[in-house]
């Protein structure tokens, strides 16, 4: 689960962790009066920021500092409403519908902070660089000894000397190291407290008075620990997310929205990234991830289509199904009653196997909807890229 | 031979009397498994399906002498039920059990390491050899005895794997489910490795999927180790990067874990890598001669 980069700021407050001070707002009115009481606090600029959960803000246009009320104003009304593009968004943006209004801070250096789980290790690593502001991804593909590591033992946790390491490793003065390891335990604290996945402060800054802050923050949960933690699963923004996934969401189906013209509803995660693979070879490309999961019931099936149907630019539906736990037939009975009831007209490709094939064939046959099957993997896809290549 | 379950298997189910534990120690039974009981505290000293229950998993490998625990545990508590299966020494833990959040883990897995005991999955659908026994919620019925040994991130990708070989009268010594999470107890290569080893195993498919680097370093170790016949598959091929693809593991991201990455490491060892799904049984057949 993503939030919001104020989100974020909340929560760094919450462990000690030094940020701007700023406010979230939704209107132009409220960014002006953010705007107004930040100046007459003193501060010489401020900085509006685009909130969106996408990241490369800054350079899609939708981070601006000003350095009076009206400029502020201007770029309020600028970035308020924009259709915001980034390399993470897609061509068509993400809608900006909330803004941070921050204190702008005089920078000495930027740097990076990030927390995030080693897989093969199974632990937790605390990493710093020195070139902040940067994609990580870039530093780690050109120079990787530009990036610090600690790795972290679970039972005693980020120890202080890891963080002293990282802090002199990343040339802070004698006098910032103290505040840097109380920053870095701060951002572990939460990490773990908050379940999270990734943590990343970037570019996490040291000022032209020696003081420590995270000018940006990005924190992502785990979506399996989300149970534990009500507060935090308020702090979804749902118009942040692919209208239909969150649909998709309410019925516990894992759907992820793609841009193809083939709608694909198979079970289980690997078999549904093969599928869109298969696909892709077959000269199609997939509209949609939909796995409906090992024990898919009939309404469940009916949910997923009316989730499959509602993206207009599918021109097919490729239903590729292994039942092991689900069973064929109820998977034929459920396809059945979808499409009756939903009144589809789309052409359907389906390739069954597995328990109760048979059974589920003949209900399909004996509907006398139109359905083709295919009679492999590679013979559905063949059909589905035909039918959605002819359907137009 | 086969590897990890067989006729010797004695195995208990963590969460027995729950519903998925309920219905696959059936499934299980019913392929000739030997299921000696079940675990569900607070209800020991039941009968179950005519199974004893007990309250720990210490005390039913005491009464049972099982050398086998499946786990059906919730998320919430299934960590915890791993670490009481490896306290209580059993060689093999079998985790069913999907969603387990990643800190609990985490936390868990100093300790698996360092026990005697294998963890397999979590979030896996578990381990079958053919003909001799079944521990997970695979469908038996599609699987036959044989010499082609598989291991797969994916359980409806290694049934696609069982059924094309099945279909072409091509056997299984063992498929081994090791599960689509980002932190699993064998790998790619622990898996492989047991493979490699197993004189009955002639041949094997591996099956993996986008995130981590796990079949890079299993790539490099079937270069330097093994000798056998591998047929390889990676799903997600076309997934976007970001996005995670239903598996909690199964994401590409900081531009590590892509498919293209995976394939390229496997065929640079050797590995028969298919781009199709659909492909994986005629290749093997191929391999072997059998087409």
């Amino acid at each position: 689960m993503k939030i919001h980069e104020y989100q974020a700021k909340e929560i760094l407050r919450r462990y000690n962790v030094p940020v701007p001070n700023g406010k979230m707002v939704t209107t132009l009115e409220e960014a002006d009066s953010a705007s107004k009481s930040l100046f007459s606090a003193g501060n010489a600029a401020v900085v509006v920021k685009a909130q969106i959960h996408a990241g490369g803000r800054g350079k899609g246009g939708g981070v601006k500092v000003a350095r009076s009320l009206e400029d502020a104003h201007s770029a309020s009304k600028t970035i308020l409403g924009m259709q915001l593009i980034t390399h993470q968004t897609g061509p068509e943006g993400q809608k900006v519908q909330r803004l941070l209004i921050e204190e702008a801070s005089q920078i000495d250096r930027e740097l990076y902070l990030g927390l995030v789980l080693d897989r093969a290790a199974a632990k937790y690593v605390f990493m710093a660089s020195q070139a902040g502001g940067m994609e990580i991804e870039e530093v780690a593909a050109k120079d990787p000894d530009a990036i610090y590591k600690e790795t972290i033992n679970p039972a005693i946790g980020f120890q202080p000397y890891q963080a002293r390491k990282l802090a002199f490793q990343l040339g802070l003065k004698p006098t910032q190291i103290n505040q840097a390891v109380a920053f870095m335990q701060g951002l572990y604290k939460a990490f773990v407290d908050t379940d999270s996945t990734l943590m990343e402060i970037n570019p996490f800054i040291t000022t032209k008075d020696d003081k420590l802050l995270a000018l940006d923050c990005k924190i992502n949960f785990d979506d399996n620990a989300m149970f534990r933690h009500k507060d935090l699963k308020e702090l979804r923004d749902l118009a942040e997310e692919d209208a239909l996934e969150v649909e998709a969401s309410k019925y516990a189906l894992n759907y992820i929205k793609l841009d193809g013209s083939i709608a694909c509803m198979v079970n289980g995660a690997g078999l549904a990234m093969a599928t869109m693979d298969i696909i892709e070879y077959a000269g199609g490309s997939a509209a949609n991830f939909l796995d409906v999961g090992g024990g898919a019931n009939q309404q469940q099936i009916e949910q997923a289509f009316g989730i499959l149907l509602s993206d207009p630019n599918v021109k097919a539906i490729f239903i590729n199904i292994f039942g092991g736990i689900l069973r064929v037939d109820v998977l034929a009975q459920g396809v059945v009653n979808a499409a009756r009831s939903l009144n589809v007209t789309l052409p359907i490709i389906l390739r069954l196997e597995g328990t109760n094939v048979e059974e589920g064939r003949k209900i399909l046959k004996q509907s006398d909807l139109n359905f083709q099957v295919g009679e492999t993997m590679k013979d559905a896809a063949d059909l589905a890229v035909a039918a959605a290549k002819g359907g137009k | 031979m086969a590897v990890l379950v067989d006729r010797n298997t004695r195995l208990i189910v963590q969460g027995i009397t729950g519903r998925e534990g309920t219905f696959h120690a059936r499934g299980c039974a019913e392929y000739g498994t030997n299921v000696v009981g079940g675990v569900t505290p607070g209800k020991g000293g039941t009968l179950h399906e005519g199974w004893p229950v007990f309250n720990t998993v210490d005390e039913a490998v005491r009464e049972t002498g099982a050398n086998v625990s499946v786990l059906f545990v919730p998320p919430p508590f299934a960590a915890d039920g791993i670490l009481e299966a490896i306290a209580a020494q059993l060689p093999l833990v079998i985790c069913i059990t999907e969603g387990i959040p990643t800190l609990n883990m985490v936390r868990a897995w100093e300790s698996v390491r360092q026990s005697g005991s294998r963890l397999i999955g979590p979030n896996c659908p578990g381990v079958i050899s053919p003909g001799k026994a079944k521990v997970g919620i695979m469908p038996g019925r599609i699987h036959k005895e044989g010499s082609v040994g598989i291991v797969s991130k994916s359980g409806t990708l290694t049934y696609e794997a069982v059924y094309q070989l099945t279909t072409r009268g091509i056997g299984q010594s063992t498929a081994i489910g090791i599960g689509g999470d980002p932190i699993i107890g064998t790998t790619h290569i622990d898996a492989l490795k047991l493979l490699n080893e197993d004189p009955e195993t002639e041949a094997i498919i591996m099956i993996g999927e986008i995130g981590g680097t796990a079949e890079e370093a299993a790539a490099a170790y079937v270069k330097e180790h093994v000798r056998k016949p591998v047929v390889g598959f990676i799903a997600g091929q076309t997934a976007p990067p970001g996005r995670r693809m239903g598996h909690a593991g199964a994401i590409i991201s900081g531009g590590e874990g892509t498919a293209a990455s995976k394939m390229e490491a496997m065929r640079a060892a050797g590995i028969h890598v298919v781009t199709s799904p659909a492909e994986m049984g005629e290749t093997m057949a191929r391999v072997l001669g059998r087409s």
